[in-house]
Protein backbone atom coordinates (compact mmCIF):
# COMPACT_ATOMS: atom_id res chain seq x y z
CA UNK A 1 0.00 0.00 0.00
CA UNK A 2 1.21 3.48 0.13
CA UNK A 3 3.08 3.12 -3.61
CA UNK A 4 -0.12 2.56 -5.26
CA UNK A 5 -1.21 5.58 -8.04
CA UNK A 6 -4.40 7.60 -7.07
CA UNK A 7 -6.46 7.28 -10.25
CA UNK A 8 -9.27 9.85 -11.25
CA UNK A 9 -12.90 9.32 -10.22
CA UNK A 10 -15.19 10.98 -11.81
CA UNK A 11 -17.50 12.37 -9.38
CA UNK A 12 -21.43 10.87 -9.83
CA UNK A 13 -24.39 13.10 -9.58
CA UNK A 14 -26.98 11.82 -7.07
CA UNK A 15 -29.83 10.42 -9.09
CA UNK A 16 -33.79 10.33 -8.26
CA UNK A 17 -33.71 13.07 -5.24
CA UNK A 18 -36.17 15.00 -6.36
CA UNK A 19 -36.23 18.14 -8.09
CA UNK A 20 -34.57 21.15 -6.06
CA UNK A 21 -35.64 24.93 -6.00
CA UNK A 22 -32.22 26.23 -6.52
CA UNK A 23 -30.12 25.46 -9.63
CA UNK A 24 -27.75 23.29 -7.33
CA UNK A 25 -25.31 20.28 -7.65
CA UNK A 26 -25.02 16.99 -6.07
CA UNK A 27 -22.48 14.68 -5.99
CA UNK A 28 -22.29 11.54 -4.11
CA UNK A 29 -19.58 11.36 -1.92
CA UNK A 30 -16.70 8.37 -1.81
CA UNK A 31 -16.84 6.81 1.96
CA UNK A 32 -14.93 4.48 4.13
CA UNK A 33 -17.54 2.76 6.21
CA UNK A 34 -16.02 0.26 9.40
CA UNK A 35 -17.17 -1.09 12.38
CA UNK A 36 -15.70 -1.80 15.29
CA UNK A 37 -17.70 -3.80 18.44
CA UNK A 38 -18.46 -0.65 20.21
CA UNK A 39 -19.09 1.46 16.87
CA UNK A 40 -20.05 1.92 13.03
CA UNK A 41 -17.97 4.70 11.67
CA UNK A 42 -18.71 6.65 8.52
CA UNK A 43 -16.06 8.90 6.35
CA UNK A 44 -16.98 10.76 3.61
CA UNK A 45 -14.68 12.85 1.27
CA UNK A 46 -16.01 16.74 0.86
CA UNK A 47 -13.63 18.70 0.14
CA UNK A 48 -14.45 22.57 0.26
CA UNK A 49 -16.87 21.91 2.87
CA UNK A 50 -15.90 23.10 6.21
CA UNK A 51 -17.35 22.15 9.72
CA UNK A 52 -19.94 24.91 9.28
CA UNK A 53 -21.39 23.51 5.82
CA UNK A 54 -22.29 20.19 7.44
CA UNK A 55 -25.64 18.79 7.99
CA UNK A 56 -25.89 15.21 9.70
CA UNK A 57 -29.25 13.58 10.74
CA UNK A 58 -30.03 9.80 11.68
CA UNK A 59 -33.86 9.49 11.34
CA UNK A 60 -35.63 6.19 10.94
CA UNK A 61 -32.64 4.14 10.23
CA UNK A 62 -31.31 6.33 7.86
CA UNK A 63 -28.34 8.64 8.05
CA UNK A 64 -27.81 11.46 5.81
CA UNK A 65 -25.11 13.33 5.40
CA UNK A 66 -24.96 16.45 3.57
CA UNK A 67 -22.19 18.86 2.68
CA UNK A 68 -22.12 22.62 1.27
CA UNK A 69 -18.81 23.76 0.34
CA UNK A 70 -17.89 27.28 1.39
CA UNK A 71 -18.63 29.75 -1.40
CA UNK A 72 -15.59 30.83 -3.11
CA UNK A 73 -15.04 34.47 -4.03
CA UNK A 74 -15.92 35.47 -7.06
CA UNK A 75 -13.86 37.68 -9.48
CA UNK A 76 -15.42 39.32 -12.74
CA UNK A 77 -12.68 39.26 -14.71
CA UNK A 78 -11.42 35.51 -14.06
CA UNK A 79 -11.32 33.34 -17.25
CA UNK A 80 -11.83 29.70 -16.97
CA UNK A 81 -8.44 28.23 -18.70
CA UNK A 82 -9.33 24.35 -17.79
CA UNK A 83 -11.73 22.86 -15.73
CA UNK A 84 -11.44 19.41 -14.79
CA UNK A 85 -13.96 19.43 -11.86
CA UNK A 86 -17.07 20.86 -10.89
CA UNK A 87 -17.72 21.54 -7.26
CA UNK A 88 -21.09 21.23 -6.03
CA UNK A 89 -22.74 19.98 -2.92
CA UNK A 90 -22.20 16.30 -1.50
CA UNK A 91 -25.25 14.45 -0.51
CA UNK A 92 -25.60 10.41 0.46
CA UNK A 93 -27.72 8.49 2.19
CA UNK A 94 -27.31 5.32 4.20
CA UNK A 95 -29.64 2.68 6.11
CA UNK A 96 -28.19 2.25 9.15
CA UNK A 97 -28.87 -1.82 10.58
CA UNK A 98 -27.33 -1.45 13.61
CA UNK A 99 -29.00 0.36 16.88
CA UNK A 100 -27.35 3.60 17.67
CA UNK A 101 -27.12 5.46 20.39
CA UNK A 102 -28.40 9.12 18.92
CA UNK A 103 -27.07 11.09 21.53
CA UNK A 104 -23.68 10.25 21.12
CA UNK A 105 -23.13 10.25 17.70
CA UNK A 106 -20.07 12.77 16.89
CA UNK A 107 -18.69 13.93 13.78
CA UNK A 108 -15.46 16.02 12.92
CA UNK A 109 -13.92 17.58 9.90
CA UNK A 110 -10.56 17.19 8.56
CA UNK A 111 -9.05 17.83 5.37
CA UNK A 112 -11.74 17.60 3.33
CA UNK A 113 -12.95 14.54 5.24
CA UNK A 114 -16.08 13.77 7.28
CA UNK A 115 -15.66 11.65 9.90
CA UNK A 116 -19.21 10.39 11.48
CA UNK A 117 -19.00 7.89 14.80
CA UNK A 118 -22.05 6.00 15.23
CA UNK A 119 -21.69 4.56 18.73
CA UNK A 120 -23.82 1.26 19.35
CA UNK A 121 -26.70 1.30 21.76
CA UNK A 122 -26.37 -1.46 24.82
CA UNK A 123 -28.48 -4.26 23.64
CA UNK A 124 -26.29 -4.25 19.80
CA UNK A 125 -23.37 -4.69 21.58
CA UNK A 126 -22.00 -8.37 21.01
CA UNK A 127 -22.92 -10.71 23.96
CA UNK A 128 -20.77 -13.76 23.97
CA UNK A 129 -23.47 -16.64 24.76
CA UNK A 130 -22.17 -19.68 26.42
CA UNK A 131 -23.29 -23.06 25.19
CA UNK A 132 -23.79 -25.72 27.55
CA UNK A 133 -22.29 -28.76 27.03
CA UNK A 134 -24.98 -31.34 28.50
CA UNK B 1 -7.44 38.43 -21.84
CA UNK B 2 -7.59 35.43 -24.21
CA UNK B 3 -4.14 34.57 -25.64
CA UNK B 4 -4.74 34.32 -29.31
CA UNK B 5 -2.01 32.49 -31.65
CA UNK B 6 -1.94 33.16 -35.35
CA UNK B 7 -2.90 30.46 -36.95
CA UNK B 8 0.26 28.97 -38.89
CA UNK B 9 -0.28 28.96 -42.74
CA UNK B 10 1.40 25.62 -43.11
CA UNK B 11 -1.77 24.19 -45.13
CA UNK B 12 0.43 23.82 -48.47
CA UNK B 13 3.28 22.57 -46.62
CA UNK B 14 1.54 19.71 -44.57
CA UNK B 15 -1.54 18.52 -45.84
CA UNK B 16 -1.19 16.18 -43.27
CA UNK B 17 -2.43 19.07 -40.63
CA UNK B 18 -5.89 19.67 -42.56
CA UNK B 19 -6.75 15.73 -41.34
CA UNK B 20 -6.02 15.89 -38.05
CA UNK B 21 -7.95 19.30 -37.34
CA UNK B 22 -10.97 17.80 -39.12
CA UNK B 23 -10.55 14.66 -37.04
CA UNK B 24 -10.55 16.89 -33.95
CA UNK B 25 -13.67 18.50 -35.10
CA UNK B 26 -15.18 15.43 -35.78
CA UNK B 27 -14.47 14.18 -32.49
CA UNK B 28 -15.70 17.32 -31.13
CA UNK B 29 -18.78 17.01 -32.91
CA UNK B 30 -19.20 13.20 -31.90
CA UNK B 31 -18.88 14.74 -28.62
CA UNK B 32 -21.59 16.73 -28.55
CA UNK B 33 -23.95 14.06 -29.89
CA UNK B 34 -23.08 11.82 -26.97
CA UNK B 35 -24.95 14.34 -24.95
CA UNK B 36 -21.60 14.82 -22.71
CA UNK B 37 -20.42 18.34 -21.88
CA UNK B 38 -17.43 19.86 -23.46
CA UNK B 39 -15.46 19.08 -20.31
CA UNK B 40 -11.95 18.20 -20.60
CA UNK B 41 -11.82 14.94 -18.04
CA UNK B 42 -8.67 14.48 -16.60
CA UNK B 43 -6.79 11.10 -16.69
CA UNK B 44 -4.33 11.72 -14.16
CA UNK B 45 -4.70 12.90 -10.63
CA UNK B 46 -5.92 15.19 -9.26
CA UNK B 47 -8.34 16.78 -11.69
CA UNK B 48 -7.51 20.55 -12.35
CA UNK B 49 -9.33 24.08 -12.68
CA UNK B 50 -7.30 26.59 -13.77
CA UNK B 51 -8.32 29.96 -14.33
CA UNK B 52 -6.51 33.53 -15.09
CA UNK B 53 -7.42 36.51 -14.19
CA UNK B 54 -4.97 39.99 -14.80
CA UNK B 55 -2.66 39.52 -12.97
CA UNK B 56 -2.57 35.78 -11.39
CA UNK B 57 -3.05 32.29 -12.62
CA UNK B 58 -4.94 30.21 -10.26
CA UNK B 59 -4.84 26.49 -10.36
CA UNK B 60 -6.78 24.87 -7.84
CA UNK B 61 -7.22 20.92 -6.79
CA UNK B 62 -9.73 18.55 -4.30
CA UNK B 63 -6.90 16.72 -2.45
CA UNK B 64 -9.57 15.30 0.63
CA UNK B 65 -7.50 13.56 2.73
CA UNK B 66 -4.12 14.93 1.96
CA UNK B 67 -2.46 16.67 4.99
CA UNK B 68 0.06 19.57 3.84
CA UNK B 69 3.22 17.84 5.01
CA UNK B 70 2.93 14.97 2.54
CA UNK B 71 2.06 17.64 -0.17
CA UNK B 72 5.54 18.57 -2.83
CA UNK B 73 5.24 21.03 -5.34
CA UNK B 74 7.78 22.53 -7.29
CA UNK B 75 8.16 24.77 -10.51
CA UNK B 76 10.56 24.61 -13.00
CA UNK B 77 10.61 26.60 -16.56
CA UNK B 78 6.96 26.57 -17.51
CA UNK B 79 6.24 23.10 -15.51
CA UNK B 80 4.41 23.00 -12.40
CA UNK B 81 4.49 19.32 -10.61
CA UNK B 82 2.26 18.06 -8.03
CA UNK B 83 3.20 15.39 -6.38
CA UNK B 84 1.78 13.79 -3.27
CA UNK B 85 0.28 10.79 -0.79
CA UNK B 86 -2.86 10.06 0.83
CA UNK B 87 -1.61 8.02 3.61
CA UNK B 88 -4.58 5.99 5.24
CA UNK B 89 -5.73 7.74 8.40
CA UNK B 90 -7.63 4.98 10.69
CA UNK B 91 -5.79 1.87 12.68
CA UNK B 92 -6.93 -0.76 11.13
CA UNK B 93 -6.96 -2.86 13.70
CA UNK B 94 -10.05 -5.24 15.10
CA UNK B 95 -11.83 -3.38 11.73
CA UNK B 96 -14.25 -4.70 9.39
CA UNK B 97 -14.70 -2.81 5.94
CA UNK B 98 -18.21 -2.36 4.57
CA UNK B 99 -17.43 -0.03 2.64
CA UNK B 100 -14.01 0.79 1.36
CA UNK B 101 -14.73 3.81 -1.57
CA UNK B 102 -11.97 6.08 -0.49
CA UNK B 103 -8.39 5.25 -2.47
CA UNK B 104 -5.05 5.76 -0.57
CA UNK B 105 -1.96 5.71 -2.77
CA UNK B 106 0.76 8.37 -4.74
CA UNK B 107 0.12 10.89 -7.06
CA UNK B 108 1.97 12.91 -9.62
CA UNK B 109 1.18 15.57 -12.38
CA UNK B 110 2.80 17.70 -14.39
CA UNK B 111 1.41 20.70 -15.94
CA UNK B 112 2.67 23.14 -18.49
CA UNK B 113 1.57 26.61 -17.47
CA UNK B 114 -0.31 28.29 -20.02
CA UNK B 115 2.00 31.84 -19.35
CA UNK B 116 5.51 33.15 -17.81
CA UNK B 117 4.59 32.89 -13.99
CA UNK B 118 6.89 35.10 -11.23
CA UNK B 119 8.81 32.16 -9.29
CA UNK B 120 8.94 33.79 -6.60
CA UNK B 121 5.39 35.11 -5.70
CA UNK B 122 4.05 32.00 -5.52
CA UNK B 123 1.65 30.84 -2.92
CA UNK B 124 0.00 27.28 -2.16
CA UNK B 125 -2.94 26.52 0.32
CA UNK B 126 -4.50 23.79 1.32
CA UNK B 127 -7.85 24.20 2.75
CA UNK B 128 -10.67 21.84 4.03
CA UNK B 129 -9.21 19.31 1.21
CA UNK B 130 -8.70 21.98 -1.64
CA UNK B 131 -5.32 23.03 -2.52
CA UNK B 132 -5.52 26.57 -4.10
CA UNK B 133 -2.12 27.34 -5.91
CA UNK B 134 -1.91 30.93 -7.06
CA UNK B 135 0.69 31.90 -9.23
CA UNK B 136 1.92 35.75 -10.10
CA UNK B 137 1.80 36.34 -14.16
CA UNK B 138 4.90 37.61 -14.78
CA UNK B 139 5.61 41.47 -15.33
CA UNK B 140 6.25 40.92 -18.84
CA UNK B 141 2.71 39.26 -20.01
CA UNK B 142 0.66 41.35 -17.64
CA UNK B 143 -1.58 43.87 -19.65
CA UNK B 144 -0.10 47.49 -19.71
CA UNK B 145 -2.68 50.16 -20.46
CA UNK B 146 -0.88 52.20 -22.85
CA UNK B 147 -2.58 55.94 -22.80
CA UNK B 148 -2.78 57.53 -26.14
CA UNK B 149 -1.76 61.14 -25.96
CA UNK B 150 -2.55 63.96 -28.53
CA UNK B 151 -0.48 66.54 -29.87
Amino acid sequence: MGEKELTVQEKQEVQHKGETTRPEKYFVPAVDIFETDNEVTVVAEMPGVGSKGVDISLQDDVLTIKGSPEPEPESDDRRILLQEYESGNYLRRFTVAETIDQDKIEASMTDGLLKVVLPKAAPARPRKIEVQAG
Amino acid sequence: MALIRFAPQTGFRNPWAEFERIRQELDAFSRTLAGETARPRATVYPPLNIAEDADNLVIKAELPGVRAEDLDISIEGETLTLQGKRAPRHDEENVSYHRREIETGSFSRAITLPTRVDVDKINARLVNGILTITLQKAAEVKPRQISVTTD
